[in-house]
């Protein structure tokens, strides 16, 4: 090869390499390593066969769903967060008193290294996709349920058939909302409790027309949950 | 390609958008119901371990003949509370079209086997 090809190939190799030694690029990894399981750009599912085959969490809302320390943890030592999977009914059989989880079905999450879980991190703060449903929920942490929550969130709308409140306890078609408080932005919680569809059109979390002071005792209830040490 | 054959493709093509977007019964009855309702309709599904009200046995003919269409249309769309029963059976106003609603009553007639013994 000519002299005056060389250079010029030499020097682009080089700018390619360099960056990407220096620090990890947060959204490069986002494409190379998550994007055939995770929906970087939306829309969401709009019809049941899409969302059967969805392969993990929609991720291009992640700057306006999670707390980006949460993320950045959770990268290193990714643990269950839904118990039945993405779409519970590949991952139950019947069992004697009720379907049970298959176990054998579901897979552990990757895991980064500090850098690139950092960088990772980062990068998904930074889409904000859906800004307009989150814009005008205000959390007012003053409105707490006291010990009421738990009754709340049991019996007065029945969350808890979906969702675990501890270890072990409550529905599994949901993800676990003992952690959700640490996962999760109280903004995003009071629009998701507001209507489920409006950020996933098929999802199977029904919206219970929640009023709105008893929306933020329950989110305000799942934050105080996510203190309690769950030792796990 | 001959003229009909050509208006077919053109007719089926139109149409293809509409079709994909209906959900038929049995697989809104799968993705919403079956978690608590279970996999057979029975009433065993995977979210009832602590529920302190259990979901209805679809397959049951004695008391699903007990309701009437107009009933079982109620408690899909209002949810448990517009009928007196349990708040744990959610209200499906916001996830289901009224079509959709009537095909799942349709569906439930075909789980129990049963009509309304009026
Ligand atoms: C093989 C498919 C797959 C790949 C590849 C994958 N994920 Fe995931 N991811 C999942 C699944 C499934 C879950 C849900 C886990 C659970 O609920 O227990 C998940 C959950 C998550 C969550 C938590 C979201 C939530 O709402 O619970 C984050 C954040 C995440 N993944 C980020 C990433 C990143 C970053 C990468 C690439 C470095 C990646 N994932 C690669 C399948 C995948
Ligand atoms: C029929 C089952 C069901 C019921 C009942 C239900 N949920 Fe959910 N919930 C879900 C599912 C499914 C998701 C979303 C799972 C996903 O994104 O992968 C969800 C998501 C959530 C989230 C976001 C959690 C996360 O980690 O992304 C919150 C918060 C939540 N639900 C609160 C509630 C509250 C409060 C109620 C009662 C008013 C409730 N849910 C009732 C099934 C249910
Ligand atoms: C979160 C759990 C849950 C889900 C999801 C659920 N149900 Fe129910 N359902 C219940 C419970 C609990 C009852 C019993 C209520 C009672 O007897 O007080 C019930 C009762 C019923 C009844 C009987 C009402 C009567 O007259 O006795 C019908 C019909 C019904 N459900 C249909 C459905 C359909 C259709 C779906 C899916 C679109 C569905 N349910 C999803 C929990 C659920």
């Amino acid at each position: 090869m000519a002299n005056y090809l060389l250079i010029p190939l030499l020097l682009l190799t080089l700018s390619a390499l360099s960056p990407a030694m220096a620090a990890a690029d947060g959204s490069n990894i986002l494409q190379q390593q998550c994007a055939s399981c995770h929906n970087l750009t939306g829309p969401a599912a709009t019809k049941l066969a899409s969302l059967w085959q969805r392969k993990g969490p929609d991720l291009f809302y992640a700057g306006n769903k999670y707390n980006q320390t949460w993320v950045e943890v959770w990268l290193q030592q990714p643990g269950r967060i839904r118990p039945t999977g993405m779409f519970y009914m590949d991952h139950i059989k019947a069992g004697p008193k009720r379907d049970m989880v298959d176990q054998s079905t579901l897979s552990e999450h990757m895991k980064l290294d500090a850098a690139d879980a950092r960088a990772v991190a980062k990068a998904l703060a930074t889409m904000k996709a859906n800004s307009a449903l989150i814009k005008d929920e205000k959390h007012d942490p003053d409105m707490a349920p006291g010990p009421l929550g738990e009754m709340m969130f049991d019996k007065i709308y029945g969350c808890m058939a979906c969702h675990q409140i501890e270890p072990g306890y409550g529905g599994i078609t949901g993800p676990e909302i003992y952690t959700a408080g640490k996962r999760l932005t109280p903004e995003f919680m009071l629009s998701y409790i507001r209507s489920p569809q409006a950020w996933d059109p098929k999802i199977w979390m029904p919206n219970k027309h929640v009023p709105d002071t008893n929306r933020q005792k329950l989110v305000n209830y799942i934050v105080e949950l996510s203190k309690e040490n769950f030792n796990e | 390609m001959n003229k009909y054959l050509l208006s077919m493709t053109l007719t089926s093509l139109l149409l293809l958008p509409a079709i994909s977007q209906a959900e038929t019964a049995a697989d809104n009855y799968k993705t919403y119901c079956m978690q608590c309702h279970g996999m057979q309709g029975n009433g065993m599904g995977a979210n009832i371990q602590d529920m302190s009200v259990q979901p209805r046995d679809h397959t049951d003919a004695k008391t699903m003949s007990g309701r009437t269409d107009a009933e079982l249309f109620k408690v899909i769309k209002e949810g448990g509370l517009a009928i007196n029963k349990s708040a744990l059976m959610p209200p499906w106003d916001s996830t289901f079209t009224d079509n959709e609603i009537h095909d799942l009553v349709k569906y439930l007639r075909k789980l129990c086997k049963c009509k309304h013994a009026g």
